[in-house]
């Protein structure tokens, strides 16, 4: 495979373990959600996080010579998974996942409109393809947190707490990629860095609506690596549980 | 009474002893939002149900699950059921002698001859 080629298979595979891993942690909410329909509102999203993900495996599958999506989702380790930490991170209080929410799926947006003009023809065929999924997460998250943020004391409080323990793992998110350059030179993608830019001017504005302080990060290291195969804890008993059918017969008809 | 439950609605909420007098104000309980939901643009939107939420942008986020989850959507309304005025049903009087009305049912009218000698009598314009 050619360099180009490889940095593309990079991008897909981080983006779809990113949705993959998300979905699945926004799943476990199935059941236990706060009202019923935001149980299936957010147990919907989580759906189309993880439809996602199966596209873009197929991609890998059909354009790189990567195993059949199911193979390839379910036999790998943590180390071989590329996805930042923020998405590992449990699912804490409804506050910590809706933060999460809101912190993902804007820079999923932004990412999204970036590939939209991409080079590379399939994944702006599939930027178009989920733009108006991904605009509804983002309507939900920013409705919820400008709704909690409102709402009460003992809300607002929760929204902070929940922002101050993830900001760094959403700053981390945006860890340059391995091949960030030759993408750029090569127009498929703009980069991280690029990405990063336009996620900040956008949530610090929202953030500054919703009267929340944007944390300070003391320690630029946290949740950095996870593109790189370095994960917390957490992400192993996820992806055991994840695959806990599966692995019963891998060779199954579904 | 203890609850052990691990839903967490559960584990947060502290239910009041039966004897304690229960005020509710507005802003405890979510408000009734009627739905409304078109198939296709320039068709007319139709009633399909009812969501509850604290106002209406969080009754629209819910109803894009609650009724737009499947098929076609083009787009939703979204209404306070308090700015709906409806008629009593005891009312409904009004319209027993409705169905009688048969003249202003188009069907009843025998106009297919009439058109079809109209046609006939146009000039030709097709060999034009």
């Amino acid at each position: 495979m050619s360099e180009l080629n490889n940095a593309k298979a990079e991008l897909i595979n981080y983006l779809a373990d990113s949705l993959l891993i998300l979905g699945h942690r926004n799943g476990e909410w199935t059941g236990i959600g706060p009202v019923i329909e935001e149980d299936i509102a957010f147990g919907s999203m989580a759906q189309d996080k993880v439809g996602q993900a199966r596209q873009l495996y197929e991609l890998l599958h059909s354009d790189f010579g990567y195993s059949e999506p199911d193979t390839f989702a379910f036999t790998r380790t943590a180390e071989q998974f590329k996805c930042p930490q923020l998405v590992e991170l449990p699912i804490g209080d409804y506050a910590f996942s809706l933060m999460r929410h809101f912190l993902f799926d804007q820079a999923d947006l932004i990412r999204f409109e970036m590939l939209s003009s991409s080079s590379f023809v399939q994944l702006n065929q599939f930027a178009n393809k989920f733009k108006g999924e991904i605009k509804y997460h983002v309507f939900h998250a920013n409705t919820w947190i400008k709704q909690l943020s409102k709402a009460t004391d003992e809300s607002k409080i929760m929204l902070q707490t929940a922002l101050d323990a993830l900001w760094p793992y959403a700053f981390a998110m945006f860890e340059p990629g391995p091949n960030d350059a030759l993408l750029i030179e090569n127009g498929v993608f703009d980069g991280e860095k690029a990405l990063y830019d336009k996620w900040f001017e956008t949530i610090s504005t929202l953030l500054n609506t919703y009267q929340l302080n944007i944390p300070n990060i003391s320690d630029e290291t946290i949740g950095r690596g996870g593109r790189y195969g370095y994960h917390t804890e957490y992400l192993q008993p996820l992806l055991t549980e994840m695959t806990e059918v599966f692995t019963i017969d891998p060779s199954a008809e579904w | 009474m203890e609850n052990i439950s691990l839903d967490p609605r559960f584990q947060r909420a502290k239910l009041p002893e039966l004897d304690e007098e229960v005020i509710l104000n507005a802003s405890d309980s979510f408000v009734t939002f009627e739905v409304f939901h078109q198939k296709k643009k320039g068709t007319h939107h139709s009633h399909v149900g009812i969501v509850h939420a604290p106002n209406a942008e969080m009754a629209m986020v819910f109803a894009k699950e609650q009724f737009a989850r499947r098929g076609a959507t083009s787009n939703l309304w979204i209404v306070e059921s308090s700015n709906v005025l409806a008629m009593d049903y005891t009312d409904s009087d009004i319209f027993d002698t409705t169905p009688d009305k048969q003249h202003r049912e188009a069907g009843i009218y025998k106009t297919r001859d009439k058109i079809e000698k109209y046609q006939a009598e146009l000039p030709n314009t097709k060999q034009d």
